[in-house]
């Protein structure tokens, strides 16, 4: 079949990935583009005989070499040569989209406009002449309104039709002199090179020499041709001054608001829903409360709703390893399917819903133009904190878990500002260590039960502040402020239930391919470790963990932990709520032989903590390492090894200071 | 000649014609792509201070962390 390969490139929120998922419907390969922590989508779909190769282009406003959004986009363009390139143009904001579009046409692709939101650009009052556009910009442009899936037959259309079309455009933007005159002497210069003429376009070279793109300039620095490339530019400097970045930069908007806009749109601008709703949401006084009030019904919404789903999992896991196992003579390898595999399948699991509701729920947030709102509410007191304005929504969602929360820091664009909020994000107490707390608190302190867990959370927003201080200053790789805010905020829009789903899904998936696996690894490594040596274990049909590796390591490790008043139980405890916190109750259950509902007055029986001693364990369960599906999230998402060891480190050795902290202070006033 | 202000000194809803950017923090490219560049109109919306201001420019919402936007030198509008 004959084959066309699609890029689909846009500034954010214009509707790309809605384009995107109609166009493949929703069926995308998700990985990474190659050496980067930048995602990469690809579907595809058959149109009228020909298959159309759809690459999804990250979100951009401009083609510069200063992001690396940005780079990725343009590379793709400049090397893998894409037969068409679609750029989703915002109806309801021409002006701004067509920034993008001009450096298209001077990069000399085959480009289709999409002209999306063409709904809303008609509700705003707005009237666009397509055909002139059309004809002022040299390529076809298609109205289409993604979210009713309005347009995208012609789309294709015009896909199929720009790709037979095989001769390119050239020369269609002019900047006007002395821009035009210095551009053609440098492209010329530049030609005399066989070899960049043979691999880029002349007049886009020549352009972004004159910008003195880092890259481009890497490129022609090994050029014969650079010595004279480099007096022509010193010519040029006299005429159009320093920058000529910004001086080619004022020219295109000035073409786009001079020549292309007043000849294709009319209509007045009244004042837009947007604004009415920005006056509450951004308001001085209630957005704060009108973001917390939202944050709350999210976080109600995502685990209220996933937890019987994730208890069913869990539950049908283990039904499914007993039944299995039933039917296997060899009691070893019985156990090992049954709570190995199907032990760790199910804790695998167990985490898709609570994930998958969550980002349900924040893309509703997000495709409804809310959740940059609450970005800038918050941004003067995340930089206060040495964070960044965008580092609040996952700093919120690690509350819940801390695995979404990790994934969420994408949104935030430094990559230094981003590590960080994913260092200090463990910090945020995770719903899986409420159990534990409560555990602890009723066992050893009676009335102060209730007040001791809710110190558990301040105390561990008030480590992340001082984490991200710390770091801030410290690491040479943190040095300085977070960078500053820029962002736009998009139009309101009701979100679609199919889009939101889609991305959910995807999220979800990608959890379970990449944590997933390090997740089942150490399930069946915890599992040998508590079930051998297997007869010292497994006597006479009793499960005896004292003599299990995991319990010597314990009492191995005891000493260590005596300053904290820990002893092996609680050290093993501590092991196992490294595979999921929660299973710090599980483990004390087992130990003590009970069940987990009666963990609590067992463990006050056993005296195995003193008030203090179990405060301190509460306080070590907070800080310490992330558990491994927060690791796997961690690994991912930084794509390194440092960081994700740092982070363990970093944690392990606060939790040993915090809890010694609170042992000794609390001695010295008179605790026991 | 008329004043030269930082944008973030202009009241809410009041109109401006952007006279320059000043530079520092490498961020005055992302700025003109954005549409921030001499003779550009914007239009403050929001400006709580000490926190971010929200300008309307070229068509869009941008939100700029003030420290950022005192970069941003700008002559109000007539009849303002």
């Amino acid at each position: 079949m004959e084959k066309v390969v699609v890029a689909l490139i846009g500034n954010p929120n214009v509707g790309k990935s809605q384009i995107f998922n109609n166009l493949t419907g929703g069926r995308a390969h998700v990985g990474n583009w190659p050496g980067k922590t930048v995602e990469k989508k690809e579907g595809k779909c058959v149109h009228k005989g020909v298959e159309l190769h759809i690459v999804d282009l990250p979100g951009t406003y401009s083609l510069t070499a200063h992001s690396i959004d940005e780079l990725i986009a343009r590379n793709f363009i400049v090397e893998e040569k894409p037969d068409v390139v679609v750029d989703i143009v915002d109806a309801s904001n021409l002006e701004r989209n067509l920034y993008l579009l001009l450096q298209l046409l001077e990069l000399e692709a085959n480009v289709v406009v999409a002209l999306n939101k063409w709904d809303a650009a008609k509700s705003l009052g707005y009237e666009i002449n397509v055909d002139e556009l059309s004809r002022l910009l040299g390529v076809p442009v298609i109205p289409t309104v993604a979210t009713e899936k309005m347009g995208m037959e012609e789309l294709k259309d015009a896909i199929l039709e720009a790709a037979k079309r095989k001769e390119r455009r050239k020369n269609i933007v002019k900047y006007g002199e002395p821009f035009d005159g210095i551009i053609s002497e440098i492209a010329s210069i530049l030609q005399k090179d066989g070899e960049l003429s043979s691999k880029y376009p002349m007049r886009w070279l020549a352009i972004k020499v004159l910008e003195a793109d880092e890259e481009v300039m890497k490129t022609v620095s090994k050029s014969p041709v650079y010595d004279e490339l480099k007096l022509k530019l010193e010519e040029a400097k006299k005429v159009l001054g320093e920058d000529m970045e910004i001086a080619l930069a004022e020219r295109r908007y000035s073409i786009i608001a001079e020549t292309i806009v007043p000849r294709v749109l009319t209509g007045a601008r009244p004042l837009t829903l947007t604004d009415l709703l920005d006056k509450a949401f951004l308001s001085k006084h209630l957005g704060i409360p009108i973001f917390l009030a939202l944050w709350w019904a999210l976080f109600r919404f995502a685990f209220d709703v996933s937890a019987p789903f994730s208890d069913m999992l869990s539950m049908l896991f283990t039904e499914l390893g007993k039944f299995v196992s039933s039917g296997i003579s060899d009691p070893q390898l019985a156990s090992f399917i049954a709570d190995g595999i199907f032990g760790g399948l199910g804790t695998v699991l167990s985490f898709f819903p609570p994930i998958f509701f969550l980002f349900l729920g924040l893309a509703m947030l997000e495709d409804s133009g809310y959740l940059p709102r609450a970005a800038f509410v918050m941004d003067r007191l995340m930089v206060k904190l040495g964070l960044h304005g965008r580092s609040f929504i996952p700093m919120l969602l690690g509350f819940g878990c801390n695995v979404p929360a990790v994934m969420a820091t994408r949104t935030i664009e430094k990559e230094e500002d981003r590590i960080l909020t994913i260092l200090v994000n463990p910090l945020m107490s995770c719903s899986a260590r409420l159990p534990v707390y409560l555990l602890i608190a009723s066992a050893v302190l009676g009335p102060w039960a209730a007040a001791a867990t809710y110190s558990m959370y301040i105390l561990g927003i008030a480590l992340a502040i001082l984490m991200a201080k710390l770091f801030r200053t410290v690491i040479p790789y943190f040095k300085g402020k977070p960078s500053p805010l820029i962002m736009e905020l998009p139009l309101y829009a009701v979100p679609t239930v199919r889009t939101t789903l889609i991305h959910a899904w995807e999220r979800g998936r990608l959890f379970l391919r990449k944590a997933g696996t390090i997740i089942l690894l150490v399930v069946i490594l915890s599992w040998f470790l508590s079930n051998y040596p297997w007869e010292a274990v497994h006597q006479n049909g009793e499960f005896v963990i004292e003599n299990s590796y995991i319990a010597q390591l314990g009492r191995l490790l005891e000493p260590y932990f005596r300053p904290l008043g820990f002893n092996w139980m609680a050290v093993v405890a501590l092991f196992f709520g490294f595979l999921a916190k929660e299973a710090v109750v599980g483990t004390f259950a087992t130990m003590l032989g009970v069940s987990e509902e009666e963990a609590s007055s067992a463990l006050a029986s056993a005296g195995v903590f003193t008030p203090l001693t179990g405060f301190a364990f509460m306080a070590f369960t907070l800080t310490y390492t992330p558990c491994m599906a927060t690791l796997g999230a961690i690994y991912r998402e930084t794509n390194s090894w440092k960081w994700t060891i740092f982070a363990v480190v970093y944690e392990l050795a606060l939790a040993y200071l915090v809890a010694l902290g609170i042992v000794t202070f609390g001695r010295l006033l008179g605790f026991t | 000649m008329r004043v030269r202000v930082p944008l973030p000194l202009l009241p809410e809803n009041s109109e401006a014609v952007v006279v320059e950017v000043r530079g520092g923090w490498g961020l005055e490219r992302r700025l003109a792509e954005l549409g921030f560049t001499a003779g550009a109109r914007v239009r403050v919306l929001r400006s709580t201070g000490p926190g971010p201001v929200l300008v309307l420019v070229r068509g869009s919402r941008v939100a700029l962390g003030r420290g950022l936007a005192m970069r941003i030198l700008v002559e109000p509008a007539e009849g303002v």
